[in-house]
């Protein structure tokens, strides 16, 4: 019934490139949006140059990371290639390996980690607080409560005395900080899922006969995404600065591979000879951080209504 | 509870502290001696019955009660956060409420640099830069150790970067949210001198923000975060004793540790809904 009746519309109108291709105009909005916000295009240009130097790692790095060059070992950075010797734009590490080289393939790891650990923290919070939001009563109690409980609970201390336990690697760093991080996401699942289930059209759904499934993930869940981006993507800013504080105590990644944190850790002993190879390692975490944050700040104020009207008018915190 | 999961159920703890090369034969006698052969739930009550006394065995490394270890680590960290928490508000609330008055001015770009920076840089690194500067470089401070207030400062800049942004950021946005408001300009009508409504109307008001942010920053620290700053500066508070017992596999020591600090996490929040009541009256309806 539903389809004649759109069969009969669609018939009478002429339909305009917007309304044949929806997403179009939804990108061709977010690409304005984006070039109009100064500091939102700095970090979409930050994060972009990040995911693909990360992504062409084996090939834009002019060294490879792990090879050793005693000789040349604690370079300083230089620019020119005067001397006729090999060019490290960023110097060298303790043990003569390219720094440029080391942080594009650091930049990897703390990327996989971030995105990996959101995929799965952010999974398994979100389940969890549609169901808690969405049956509520004893259920919500239980899962509230867990959340409650582990959220009380000192996160880094546990994180490191895990990893101590199971053994520092890559898979059990993405465990460990997706056991810390998974609470924000069901909080703030259950909290819009309260707000969604007193809905008149949800009321519907489950009028029509709607399955508990088919509700919580065809009728709920899509309109919740936008928060939950966000919320995923501030995330990941803190989860890149996790990874590299564990890296750092030596509780994450372990060498010879290459880690932003663990970079930092290995140059702490030369302290007083090679800032270099501390200072770029450290830039790095906080420009891919900076770029992340902004991002995120950016995507609250285009996906929230009320934020984008106070941009629009340009005036804040009206009366 | 999760201590004791976590600790026994994911390893084998005689294995973890003992040496690699240690025989088999060591490590039955060990495990004997730790009572790590008894059943499981046998193991859970006694730590249970010992941790609600307070008594989580001697360090294995230091021969003392675990306890005494991490309580004797607290001044340092309290000292530590304390430091950086005040720092943190005493120039974030005066740059925050500047930038406010004056949104988009020079100061208020400043003030959004400054508090972007501080979130973004990580502290560990932010610690190690400022060794290499005021440390290495020109002497003001020293490098590490406890004990003057010379050894004070660094650590506490480094540990008051991430909160410091944080609490410019809140201070500047509920300010401005108040500034907007009819009271403010009742009282601007009155005739109140600019300072009184700034100060004991809108910072008032704006205050419940600030403070529970402000509370959480440090219960954040307490939590665990110093660690990193306590490593790098060789801080001998509780973050820098959970890392040396981590590397050495002391498990009382971890134990009392993440125990010590879970039971500081709760006090915390406790504080911060207590505190509530007191700044908000509409907490306090039914008291």
């Amino acid at each position: 019934m539903a389809n004649s009746a759109m069969e009969a519309l669609t018939g009478e109108v002429a339909l305009t490139w917007q309304d044949r291709f929806p997403f179009l105009q939804g990108m061709a909005r977010f690409l304005r949006d984006l070039i109009g916000d100064k500091m939102a295009l700095i970090g979409a240009i930050i994060v972009l140059l990040v995911i693909l130097s990360a992504i062409t790692a084996p090939y834009i790095a002019p060294y490879d990371p792990t090879t050793q060059d005693i000789r040349n070992r604690l370079q300083p950075p230089t620019w020119s290639s005067a001397t006729g010797a090999q060019v490290h734009l960023l110097g060298t590490d303790q043990l003569g390996r390219d720094l440029l080289s080391r942080i594009i393939h650091g930049g990897r790891v703390s990327l996989a980690v971030a995105l990996t650990v959101t995929a799965v923290a952010g999974g398994f919070g979100i389940f969890w607080g549609l169901v808690s939001g969405y049956f509520g009563g004893r259920v919500d109690d239980i899962i509230m409560r867990i959340v409650d409980v582990q959220t009380a609970f000192p996160g880094l201390l546990l994180a490191m005395a895990i990893i101590t336990m199971i053994g520092p690697n890559i898979q059990n760093i993405i465990i460990v900080l997706s056991i810390n991080g998974w609470m924000v996401y069901a909080r703030i699942a259950r909290g819009i899922m309260l707000a969604l289930r007193e809905m008149e059209y949800m009321q519907a759904a489950r009028a029509i006969g709607c399955g508990h499934l088919r509700m919580i993930f065809r009728h709920a869940l899509p309109n919740m995404v936008s928060p939950l981006i966000t919320l995923a993507t501030l995330e990941m800013a803190r989860i890149i600065l996790a990874e590299a504080s564990l890296s750092f105590l030596g509780m994450g990644i372990q060498p010879p591979q290459a880690s932003w944190g663990l970079m930092v850790a290995e140059g702490h002993k030369y302290i007083t000879v090679a800032w270099w190879v501390i200072a770029f390692p450290g830039l790095a975490i906080a420009i891919t951080v900076f770029g992340v944050n902004l991002v995120a700040a950016w995507l609250r104020t285009v996906t929230d209504p009320e934020q984008r009207i106070k941009r629009i008018a340009g005036v804040s915190g009206a009366s | 509870m999760v201590v004791f999961v976590v600790t026994h159920a994911l390893g084998d703890p005689a294995r973890l502290m003992l040496p690699l090369e240690a025989t088999e034969e060591e490590v039955d006698a060990f495990r004997h001696a730790m009572g790590f052969d008894d059943p499981l739930y046998e193991q859970f009550f006694r730590f249970a019955k010992g941790a609600i006394r307070g008594d989580f065995g001697d360090s294995l490394w230091q021969r003392v009660p675990a306890l005494s270890l991490v309580i004797e680590r607290m001044p340092a960290s309290f000292l530590l956060s304390l430091t950086a928490i005040v720092l943190a508000i005493g120039i974030s609330i005066p740059l925050g409420i500047f930038a406010s008055l004056r949104p988009r001015s020079l100061l208020d770009q400043f003030c959004t640099a400054l508090s972007l920076t501080g979130i973004c840089v990580p502290a560990f690194w932010l610690g190690i830069m400022l060794i290499i500067l005021f440390a290495v470089k020109y002497r003001l401070f020293y490098t590490s150790g406890y004990g003057t207030w010379r050894h004070l400062v660094l650590p506490a800049i480094a540990l008051a970067a991430l909160p410091l942004g944080r609490i410019t950021q809140i201070v500047r946005s509920s300010m401005m949210d108040e500034l907007h408001r009819q009271y403010i300009k009742t009282a601007r009508g009155k005739g109140l001198a600019e300072r009184t409504v700034i100060l004991r109307h809108a910072l008032k008001n704006a205050a419940i923000p600030i403070v529970t942010l402000a509370a959480w920053e440090l219960t954040r620290m307490l939590a665990g975060y110093t660690v990193m700053v306590e490593a790098v500066f060789a801080w001998p508070g509780f973050g820098l004793l959970a890392v040396q017992a981590i590397e050495r596999h002391d498990l009382p020591v971890i134990q009392a540790d993440v125990f010590v600090v879970a039971l500081i996490v709760v006090v915390m929040n406790i504080s911060i809904d207590l505190l509530y009541g007191s700044l908000d009256p509409r907490v306090r309806i039914r008291g």
